[in-house]
């Protein structure tokens, strides 16, 4: 088992999450993280899919997802050659005492405090995966009040654009 | 980075009409374009009322040239190339009529402009994509759409007792004649019982869009009366659907439908329209722009794959022809003929490809799977090659996944690239319609053939032969002198010819059915494959009668199945449509009864249809010859092995009224061969606890 991400340009049409997550469940695939979004293009929406599975139920996630009418275009992304980040939410207990440690982890971390409570603040961090679990399992020790994440979102390095060339597809049959 | 976009078409083609192409059967059939005659009663057709299109025809080349592009096909729904569509390409419709138009628009006429209500444009749209019959029940938020289907002197309506036979009936009709089968319902209710029709069709790859009346969009998620989320409901169980809202939208979202439906791989497409966009008025164009940028299926085979293909068939020294149902979707048969003749391998064909090559042909093995032929099954099992056309590795193909064919290389042709490497991997993947990938292989294979590079089978066809001669299907008759299910079912085969429609429900009768008729044509072969959906027969067999009026129909029922769905008969005799139905009353779920005999001791728990006291063979609780009569149908019985004959020859003489025949058959006769579930393909058995003896057949 090894983890992908699928970057999936699809129609911005009411129910197309639904179809890609009822799609999921009903073959048997688990989704990792999945985050939506719109694009450059008002008519796309782009949807980073995680999946941790191996090579072979893989092509089949991305077979059946050729299949839905509204998906455009399916892009596995290569860790190495994609920038992949998450963002995270953590609300920690900080009081006068602890405050200063907590900041200074904060500040390590390269993330940013955006609300301050008297007993607690809310840390806002980015990052890979592994950067945002690490920044969680040192703020643990101050309490965790509540946590929020996102799923990741990831694009490929360098000047090409998957977006680009699904709209082209015309063009390029010609 | 890897890309695994949907692949591009290669060209934009003209789009052709799934809905209104030539059928691909072989054998003599009404013109494909006749509609049905009508015995019953009949609506009278007024004309039009005060037109809603005030036609102002433009130059009529723009529709002429699809036509063209459909006719040089000549291929069945489904093989087509698909229409280049693009959101952004809004070409005027006038100047390329060749790309990206709406199928129906291949039908001749001029481009129409007209202000109408949503529903009437709904009712356009289907005449133009050339809609001859839907099979439907209206109802409240349907309404508006069954108003000007009144006036429709092109589309015949043919209102059925329940919404699930309208849905089989639609499936039937598309089976027998290839065209895209419709039907309709309204909201709530009749939508969901849509639902097992459009499961069925959707398991066996049938071109049917279903249309729905769906409450008013002020009312859609306030659990409004009749309201049912049908678009979420169908997600899984269709190709792809629609919730359409706006009147302007209803034209363009039929036309895509039928496309979706009736390209590619063919599958049921629903279409939920509000009823308030039925009743609003909007400007009604024709032709119309597909907007469907993430659908091209690919029909056109990869060369480098089929040249790669022919190599290993010719190399092969026991290899195996795997036909299904895209074969005969494909109106592949006379290529695989050819095909098969060419190389000298032998042919398997599946539930759903019955048909697609001649049961009378010597290389043909019969069927494989849970009851195919011993020399089918064997011939899979011991194959070192298998050439999948257009079927799926079903789990009733294959047994046990991992202990099928197990020295068997693969190569697997499918439209639908999901489905190569899903069950058994492929070594040879080859995506593309099995008319033009058979085509191509019987190319490369004479190209090899140029070679000097000849195959060799003749040993593999000894031990074949020998399987064949061994074990051939059989049964016997019961030693209380009650009928045989298989007798009869093998005299109706042989009694009304290969010329003639059958269809069966779903159980021991359907396997009978699919064993002991010998079919030499495609479509001739209907039933539920996929799905196994109990009572598809009656309303399936009323679909594909309409579909060819001409041809006999008949449907081998269950006295189980049939009490399903019979209420389709009144359906039969108020409409005129004269179909047979042979009920093989075994009196009991039959198959469950087998399993039950089989693997739970005989334990006969709630399989029993007839009254427990009594002491006549079958049930007679319905009494099927009074049900019969009661519907206005011809009642018929046997019991007599003598009768058989005769009685068959009765009903086959009645052409204007439905028969239903009570063949009352003894309740123990069970289906061999037999492959148990879960089980390994080198573990059937011809008869129960009878093993081929493979070892000796090896020698």
């Amino acid at each position: 088992m090894s983890q992908h991400t699928l970057s999936v340009l699809v129609e911005n049409k009411p129910g197309v999450l639904v179809r890609i997550a009822g799609l999921f469940s009903r073959r048997g695939f688990n989704i990792d993280s999945l985050a939506v979004g719109p694009t450059e293009h008002e008519e796309i929406s782009r949807m980073t899919i995680v999946v941790n599975c191996d090579e072979h139920p893989l092509e089949q996630v991305t077979k059946q997802l050729n299949k839905l009418i509204n998906v455009l275009k399916i892009v596995e992304l290569d860790a190495a050659q994609a920038v992949q980040r998450e963002l995270i939410l953590v609300k920690v207990r900080a009081d006068a005492d602890t405050r200063s440690k907590v900041l200074e982890t904060v500040e390590l971390f390269r993330a940013h405090v955006v609300d301050v409570a008297l007993d607690a603040v809310t840390v806002e961090a980015t990052g890979s995966h592994d950067k945002l679990e690490a920044l969680v399992r040192v703020l643990e020790p101050f309490g965790i009040k509540e946590l929020v994440q996102s799923g990741a979102i990831a694009v490929g390095r360098g000047g090409r654009s998957i977006t680009d060339r699904t709209l082209r597809p015309l063009e390029r049959s010609a | 980075m890897t890309e695994q976009t949907s692949p591009v078409p290669p060209k934009a083609h003209a789009a052709s009409g799934p809905a209104d192409q030539p059928p691909g059967r072989t054998h003599p059939g009404p013109s494909p374009l006749d509609i049905p005659a009508r015995p019953g009663p009949q609506k009278a057709a007024p004309p039009r009322p005060a037109p809603p299109a005030n036609s102002d025809a433009p130059a009529q080349p723009a529709a002429a040239e699809p036509a063209a592009g459909r006719a040089q096909n000549g291929r069945p729904a489904g093989t087509s190339q698909p229409a280049a569509s693009h959101p952004a390409a809004a070409q005027p419709a006038a100047a390329q009529p060749a790309a990206g138009q709406a199928a129906g628009t291949a039908a001749s006429g001029p481009a129409i402009k007209a202000r109408v209500t949503g529903a009437q444009a709904l009712v356009m749209a289907m005449e133009q994509i050339g809609v001859e019959v839907v099979f439907g029940i209206p109802g409240g938020a349907v309404l508006p759409a069954y108003d000007p289907l009144l006036d429709s002197d092109k589309i015949r309506h043919i209102l059925v007792r329940h919404e699930q036979g309208a849905g089989h009936a639609a499936t039937g009709y598309a089976q027998a004649t290839g065209r895209v089968g419709v039907c309709m319902a309204t909201s709530g209710p009749g939508a969901t019982n849509l639902v097992t029709p459009l499961a069925d069709a959707y398991m066996d790859s049938v071109p049917v869009v279903a249309i729905t009346g769906q409450v008013s969009t002020n009312l859609i998620g306030t659990d409004g009366f009749q309201e049912a989320d049908i678009s979420g409901i169908t997600l899984p169980i269709t190709k792809h659907n629609f919730l359409v809202t706006k009147p302007e939208d209803i034209a363009r979202t039929v036309a895509e439908a039928f496309h979706l439906a009736g390209t590619g791989r063919p599958g049921p497409v629903l279409v939920d329209i509000a009823k308030d966009a039925m009743q609003a008025m909007t400007d009604f164009t024709w032709p119309v722009q597909y907007d469907l940028p993430g659908y091209h299926p690919v029909t056109r085979p990869h060369s480098r794959q089929v040249r790669e293909a022919a190599r290993m068939i010719t190399d092969a020294k026991k290899p195996v022809l795997y036909v299904g149902g895209g074969v005969i979707k494909a109106g592949a048969a006379a290529e695989l003929k050819e095909l098969a003749e060419l190389t000298h391998a032998p042919v398997v064909t599946t539930l759903m490809a019955r048909g697609a090559f001649p049961d009378s042909h010597p290389q043909h093995l019969g069927m494989p799977g849970m009851h195919g032929t011993v020399a089918a099954v064997g011939a899979l099992q011991r194959a070192d090659l298998i050439v999948a056309l257009g079927a799926r590795f079903d789990d009733r193909v294959t047994g046990k996944l991992d202990t099928f064919a197990p020295d068997a290389l693969i190569v697997h042709a499918d439209i639908d690239p999901a489905e190569i490497s899903k069950n058994r991997r492929a070594d040879v993947p080859i995506v593309g319609d099995c008319k033009e990938v058979i085509a191509e292989l019987i190319t490369a294979v004479q190209a090899e053939r140029a070679h000097g590079r000849e195959p060799d089978h003749a040993e593999w066809w000894v031990q074949l032969n020998q399987w064949r001669s061994k074990y051939p299907l059989g049964y016997t008759d019961p030693d209380d002198g009650s009928l045989a299910p298989e007798y009869v079912i093998e005299r109706i085969g042989k009694l009304v010819g290969p010329d003639a429609v059958y269809l069966a429900g779903v159980g021991q009768h359907q396997m009978w059915a699919a064993q002991f008729i010998d079919y030499e044509n495609p479509r001739t072969w209907i039933n539920s494959g996929g799905a196994g959906t109990m009572g598809f027969a009656v309303p399936a067999a009323l679909g594909a009668k309409v579909g060819m009026p001409d041809t006999p129909v008949w449907a081998i029922d269950g006295d189980g199945c049939f009490q399903m769905t019979n209420q389709e008969l009144a359906t039969c005799v108020i409409e005129g449509i004269p179909v047979k139905i042979a009920i093989i009353n075994n009196g009991s779920l039959g198959m469950v009864r087998q399993w039950q005999t089989l693997f739970y001791n005989e334990r006969y728990s709630n399989t029993n249809l007839g009254d427990k006291k009594a002491e006549v063979a079958g049930t007679r609780v319905p009494d099927f010859v009074k049900l019969a009569e009661a519907y206005g149908c011809i009642g018929l019985r046997c019991e007599k092995k003598d009768d058989v004959d005769a009685i068959i020859e009765q009903a086959m003489a009645i052409n204007d009224q439905p028969v239903v025949i009570d063949f009352v058959v003894h309740k123990d006769a069970m289906v061999w061969p037999m492959v148990a579930a879960g089980t390994s393909n080198d573990d059937i058995k011809f008869a129960r606890g009878m093993a081929p003896d493979w070892e000796a057949m090896d020698e």
